[in-house]
């Protein structure tokens, strides 16, 4: 398959991984940020052939579970109780509300429906204007603008049916709320691709400066992956500290100036709640208030009592990579994919069902 | 030519759409099959219009049902009718037995037009005279709309062992090498890029196909062998895997490099964040076969036409009991477990 087959080459994998074997001399402690990367170095049975002194730390990056418990209860509450045409990415039917997911909701007879894009649920809300159809806006800046671009497509054709739940957060604030945590001792980070093809990789230039740490912007098949911890890992060994591109076939420097734009005219900054993390100031980005009609949480006055999370449940040092999903005492025992305690274990990117469905043998 | 050039004329009816007056036993369900339903079908055994068949059979007998809910009914290259009875014939063959004699029932949805209904009978009537089977009892039921998906399809079947044939999971043993028969996860995609909200241009066909003949010339050949068979539908190569190595108390080692997927297909699969090890294939069977004779089976497998693709992606190993290991093309090494629920397609 041309433009992958030559990024999981096996002889290219192989020339990074002795380079990396050859330069690597101390102990190291990398930050993948993004759940994709954290799936393919699973996947790909990368963490078993790197050098035994670099660890890699699973970072925050997986936006189904960093969506707020109260969230979730909200969006299966306006599916089950309210009528409302339920639309979600896949990935967030099975994360577990306080009661019930989306999926169970949908057993006892709520309308959600998995979508590939939000503009399939603006269709929808075309072919039901009988029904109010929402769209559970979740992810990071990689899917802020097609969502932003669903509620102007809405606006534009004179919708009063739609509106999007959105659950949306930022990557550089969570950076830093990871290195100003005290337990989470990262010395470098691989960014997340995607997120800088939309928003271009200034944001993290701050960052660099202001924590003395090398950032490599990286892409998710194994050779990518190989390569940007490659440079991060060079950076360490010369005591350097810079912000670096790997992934510069997909990454322009200032990103993509027509999505920046959408998401400036449907969203602003504000502080977000991260499941498990906690509230990170400037984090995450909610529908302006111009546009309240076409958010899904000032349109329906739903007022759900916050629920105490899991006792057991360990996503949030999961997520900032204080503990490995195996070092949970859950883990594959009472926290399954069939059986979530936490969203980590059921999200396509979360570190949990990484380990769960392809730890390599040695582990498991 | 496939099952959806072919066509017979449909018959002149005063009805277009199936209404619940159609199962409710009396005139209008007379109306029904009489209208074609058992000229179209029509063998001897079928033709006594009794309550059910009666036959004589010799042997040691197999006996499998399955049932057939798929959405879309209608999907390139094929439709539920044709997958209804491939379906049974290859849950059959993959006992090792001859297909002989189907049972076939339909539940459907009031509304079905009756076009649509006469293009899946004119598929049911072509697969099983190809794959030579015969339908020799069946059952109709009209449900309300709202209260099924267009149509639902059971059949249920009967076929005879081969005398060589001792498929049995307790002959699983290390050292046993697994055989793939084709590309896998074709089925799966073809419906995916015709369902609704999902659809993307591909020229990605369903692989449906009886597996009856080629497992009797396999068997006829390789006999006692031929130690395990399984069609990997539902839940795919990597379900199927996990229950022989679950069942065997064995492990199984499979190499991503020899898995024969589709460029297509594996691009759609990517796209989609679908891993082709649990998507659904229909034309497609794994064996677990002795190591002296895996090559010669794959020789001549690989002479069959429809089976060229043909592979041995890996064996049966003692390390790591009930797991399936894969090594990745990349050389890593990773679990491939069991499917749980269905697969989600990801955000991003």
């Amino acid at each position: 398959m041309k433009f992958i087959s030559e990024y999981r080459n096996p002889e290219v994998v192989e020339q990074y991984i002795n380079e990396i074997h050859k330069i690597t001399t101390q102990n190291w402690t990398i930050m993948e940020v993004c759940g994709g990367q954290t799936h393919s170095l699973v996947k790909n049975g990368i963490l078993n052939i790197l050098p035994s002194k670099i660890t890699m730390v699973h970072g925050p990056g997986c936006p189904v579970c960093v969506t707020p418990l109260n969230l979730i209860d909200k969006a299966v509450y306006l599916a089950l109780n309210k009528g409302v045409i339920m639309c979600t990415f896949g990935d967030m039917i099975r994360v577990p509300g306080s009661e019930k997911s989306l999926l169970e909701a949908k057993a006892f007879g709520a309308d959600v429906r998995i979508l590939y894009s939000p503009l399939e649920a603006v269709k929808i809300a075309q072919e039901n204007p009988d029904k109010q159809v929402v769209f559970f806006a979740v992810g990071f800046e990689t899917t802020a603008p097609a969502n932003a671009l669903s509620v102007l497509h809405a606006k534009r054709l004179g919708l009063n049916n739609y509106s999007i739940l959105a659950s949306h957060v930022l990557v550089p604030p969570a950076i830093e709320a990871v290195m100003n945590d005290d337990t989470a001792r990262i010395q470098g980070f691989l960014a997340a691709g995607h997120v800088c093809t939309i928003m271009g990789i200034s944001d993290y230039q701050p960052i660099v400066e202001k924590y003395q740490i090398p950032i490599v912007v990286t892409g998710f098949e194994p050779v990518d992956l190989l390569h940007g911890i490659l440079m991060v890992v060079k950076q360490l060994e010369n005591g350097e500290k810079k912000l670096e591109n790997q992934y510069s076939r997909v990454v322009k420097p200032e990103g993509n100036p027509e999505a920046i734009k959408v998401i400036n005219e449907v969203f602003e900054t504000q502080d977000r709640e991260w499941r498990g993390i906690g509230t990170i100031p400037m984090s995450g980005w909610e529908v302006k208030s111009t546009l309240t009609e076409f958010d899904a949480n000032k349109k329906f006055a739903i007022n759900i009592a916050k629920a105490p999370e899991c006792a057991e449940c360990i996503a949030g040092l999961v997520l900032k990579g204080i503990k490995k999903p195996y070092e949970c005492s859950q883990f594959g025992k009472n926290c399954t994919p069939e059986k979530p305690l936490g969203a980590p274990m059921v999200s396509s990117e979360g570190a949990c069902a990484a380990y769960f469905h392809y730890a390599n043998v040695e582990a498991v | 030519m496939n099952i959806t050039q072919m066509s017979c004329p449909m018959p002149q009816l005063d009805f277009e759409v199936i209404t619940l007056g159609h199962g409710s036993g009396g005139i209008l369900t007379n109306k029904l099959l009489e209208s074609g339903v058992f000229d179209l079908l029509k063998n001897p055994l079928l033709d006594q219009k009794h309550d059910g068949a009666i036959f004589r059979l010799d042997g040691q007998l197999a006996f499998s049902t399955d049932s057939y809910v798929i959405s879309p009914i209608f999907f390139p290259n094929s439709n539920i009718g044709e997958l209804a009875i491939n379906g049974t014939v290859n849950d059959l063959s993959m006992c090792g037995a001859i297909p002989k004699y189907l049972s076939l029932s339909f539940i459907i949805e009031e509304g079905l037009t009756m076009k649509e209904f006469w293009e899946i009978l004119v598929a049911i009537k072509f697969t099983a005279e190809k794959a030579g089977v015969q339908i020799v009892t069946g059952d109709t039921k009209v449900v309300e709309r709202g209260k099924g998906d267009k149509i639902f399809i059971n059949t249920s079947g009967i076929g005879v062992i081969h005398p060589k044939a001792n498929i049995n999971i307790k002959n699983v043993k290390t050292g046993d090498k697994i055989i793939i028969s084709g590309h896998i996860a074709t089925h799966g995609i073809a419906i995916m890029s015709v369902r609704e909200g999902l659809e993307f241009e591909t020229s990605i066909e369903s692989d449906t196909q009886h597996l009856n003949f080629v497992i009797k010339e396999l068997l006829d050949e390789f006999g006692n062998n031929i130690h395990l068979l399984r069609d990997p539908t539902r839940g795919g190569v990597a379900t199927v895997l996990n229950e022989i190595a679950r069942d065997a108390k064995l492990g199984c080692d499979i190499i991503q490099s020899q898995i024969p997927v589709l460029e297509e297909v594996e691009g759609a699969c990517e796209l989609l964040g679908l891993d082709p090890l649990y998507v659904a294939n229909e034309g497609v069977f794994m064996a677990i076969v002795a190591a002296e004779v895996a090559d010669n089976i794959l020789k001549k497998l690989k002479s069959i036409p429809n089976f060229e693709h043909s592979a041995c992606i890996g064996e049966v190993v003692a390390e790591h009991p009930k797991q399936v290991v894969l090594k990745s093309k990349i050389g890593g090494k990773r679990v491939v477990n069991m499917l749980v629920g269905e697969q989600l397609p990801r955000i991003c």
